[in-house]
């Protein structure tokens, strides 16, 4: 081989040094012509879209950034109080699921005797991301144990398209004829877990209301308030439908009727005793409870309510801003389209207005949430009392006026235990309503306890609320 | 194959000339020049900033005290030591995406930024401040978050 100089050395590491330099300018380049192209074209339109098109993929073609992050919402993450973990499990050929989230009833079995004769005692898990809302109704043992109608469908699937196909374009008619339907008949006329085309109008993007369910419910709401013929999709503003759009779902509800017409019952107001100052006008209960009898109610994820009672809403701000905070994707600046716990997300969920450190935040979170946590492990245990006082004095042949009374206590204790309970952010969206609510439930559960005992018991204070 | 020293001297100005060419194109094109001026538009040249330079125009210091007023050290070698160094650590986060959003100052900003309120409104601070020198420094923006931007 032979020998080089060393000029000859310095100039063949030059020549390299040069190149690589080049080459690491051009990439540079190229990286700030990309970030330009981002800010000059939000976004190209690949495919038209209309009111018939319930596929989110073809959507994804127009928006990729807001689909990959709706692709996402299949995360199993844990939070302190709340989000789901992935535990497998054999799948059958009834239920195909090779991971489900951790089991409610297993962790707490208290529950069990709270729900006892309700299909929830026999199976009940945390809540996972958007992407299995489908799959989750669908496989559930509660499927087995009690016969399921096709309301169920207005907030488990993209419902919009079929409602409208079933209706022969009548929104509304489609939404009655489907409650009518046996789950499993309403399921096959369903594909999509909640999809662009619930939220979003085709042809403009803005958000907009697609469920029967909600219209009627704020309208009932509106009309309490004074204000008559309610719409949101006309009257409200962008940043009330930024709530509103999740409030299509994430609410209290019932069935009513044979016709298994599905109800936001608050036609007296979003708060607690207002919805169950409704029910007592109906007449209505869930479930007759297994244990003590009583006409029980069960609370079902009441975050809108709850969020409207809290600082949050008071502020004027709305789900989408810590849920579905603003994230930078290049040049662009979207809506993350992965609905998460913010406490999955602080820096963007929370920094925006908390120019505080993000494990301040979390703390502060935390222990609202632990204090909300102790304040329902009480209520669980007062309620789980006095459903054993009420199975005692029933074994003792107690007259059946007592056992009314009390059985009264415990469907009012419950419901706001389960109303708390249910609610997906341990008393975050409104700390001290959260905290008032349980510190009645606990009091409303002992009095059913303290009136067994002493039949001629009078609260000392007259009582205002019920 | 034999490549003397001459080809190689060639290639190497060549790829010289290469990078010098491609490295004044993309300084043009980045608008690079910007940077070195006051303009609060530079700023916000990469988007990131977009919210805090809409903030600025419509808050109480956009006629007295541009970004760089409040940003960085009032002493030539400082002022761009400062811009050079978050110069390339913005470009460098910005490039690699990997930053985190809301965007957070740095604990020496900050300091920057409170000499800023000092130099300007010195006459109605020093007071408040107090005669103390090692008492703790009162931290303007702990309650006058907003003023800038």
């Amino acid at each position: 081989m032979e020998k080089h100089s060393k000029a000859y050395k310095t100039l063949a590491a030059g020549v390299a040094i040069a190149a690589v330099a080049s080459i690491a300018g051009l990439a540079l380049l190229v990286n700030i012509f990309e970030r330009k192209q981002e800010a000059k074209n939000p976004f190209f339109r690949v495919v038209e879209l209309d009111d018939a098109v319930e596929d989110p993929a073809v959507w994804g073609k127009n928006f990729p950034l807001q689909y990959d992050g709706y692709k996402r919402t299949v995360d199993m993450k844990r939070t302190r109080f709340g989000g789901s973990e992935a535990v497998p499990r054999t799948p059958t050929d009834a239920d195909p699921r090779s991971l489900v989230a951790q089991s409610r009833i297993e962790e707490d079995p208290r529950l069990k005797t709270m729900w006892a004769g309700y299909a929830f005692s026999k199976d009940f898990r945390e809540e996972r991301g958007h992407a299995f809302m489908l799959d989750d109704q669908t496989f559930t043992e509660r499927q087995r144990v009690v016969q399921q109608p096709g309301t169920c469908m207005h907030c488990h699937a993209s419902v919009y398209v079929p409602y409208k196909k079933l209706g022969d374009g009548d929104l509304t008619k489609g939404f009655e004829k489907m409650n009518k339907m046996p789950y499993q008949e309403a399921r096959k006329l369903v594909e999509h877990p909640v999809s662009c085309i619930d939220c979003h109008d085709p042809k403009t993007m803005e958000l907009r209301v697609t469920r029967p369910g909600f219209l009627e419910g704020i309208r009932n709401l509106k009309a309490a308030e004074g204000v008559k013929d309610y719409d949101p999709n006309k009257t409200a503003t962008r940043q009330e439908m930024r709530s509103f759009v999740c409030g299509q779902c994430h609410v209290e509800y019932y069935f009513k009727g044979p016709e298994k017409r599905l109800v936001y019952p608050w036609h007296n107001g979003l708060k607690v005793e207002n919805i169950l100052a409704y029910y007592e006008k109906e007449g209505y209960k869930d479930w007759t409870h297994k244990i003590s009898s009583a006409p029980v109610l069960k609370a079902q994820h009441p975050e809108f309510e709850l969020w409207s009672q809290g600082i949050h809403a008071r502020s004027g701000v709305s789900c989408a801003d810590c849920h579905m905070p603003y994230t930078r994707v290049g040049a662009l600046k979207i809506s993350d389209h992965h609905v998460r716990s913010p406490m999955l997300n602080i820096n963007r969920a929370c920094q925006t207005c908390h120019h505080i450190p993000e494990a301040e935040l979390k703390a502060r979170v935390e222990n609202i949430q632990e204090a909300t946590f102790k304040l329902r492990n009480r209520a669980m245990d007062a309620v789980v009392d006095l459903i054993a006082d009420i199975e005692k004095a029933q074994k003792a042949g107690k007259p059946e006026a007592l056992l009314a009374r009390a059985r009264g206590h415990q469907r009012t204790a419950q419901f706001k235990l389960d109303f708390i309970e249910a609610e997906n952010s341990t008393g975050f969206h409104a700390p001290q309503e959260a905290a008032r609510i349980l510190a009645e439930s606990v009091d409303e559960a002992r009095l059913g306890q303290v009136v067994l005992r002493d039949p001629g018991y009078k609260p000392t204070l007259t009582r205002l609320d019920k | 194959m034999k490549i003397s020293s001459r080809h190689l001297f060639f290639a190497l100005a060549a790829h010289v000339g290469l990078f010098l060419g491609l490295g004044l194109y993309t300084f043009v094109y980045a608008r690079g020049y910007s940077y070195l001026t006051d303009d609060p538009r530079a700023c916000a040249n990469c988007h990131v900033m977009k919210e805090q330079y809409d903030g600025w125009v419509k808050a109480p210091h956009r006629n007295v005290a541009a970004c760089n007023d409040c940003h960085t050290p009032h002493d030539l070698i400082g002022k761009y030591t400062i811009k050079a160094k978050n110069g390339f650590w913005h470009s460098y986060y910005f490039t690699t995406q990997t930053f985190k959003e809301p965007i957070e100052i740095t604990p020496t900003d900050r300091r920057i930024a409170l000499d800023n309120c000092r130099r300007c409104h010195a006459p109605i601070v020093d007071a408040i401040d107090g005669p103390h020198n090692n008492t703790k420094r009162l931290d303007c923006l702990r309650c006058h978050q907003g003023v800038g931007h």
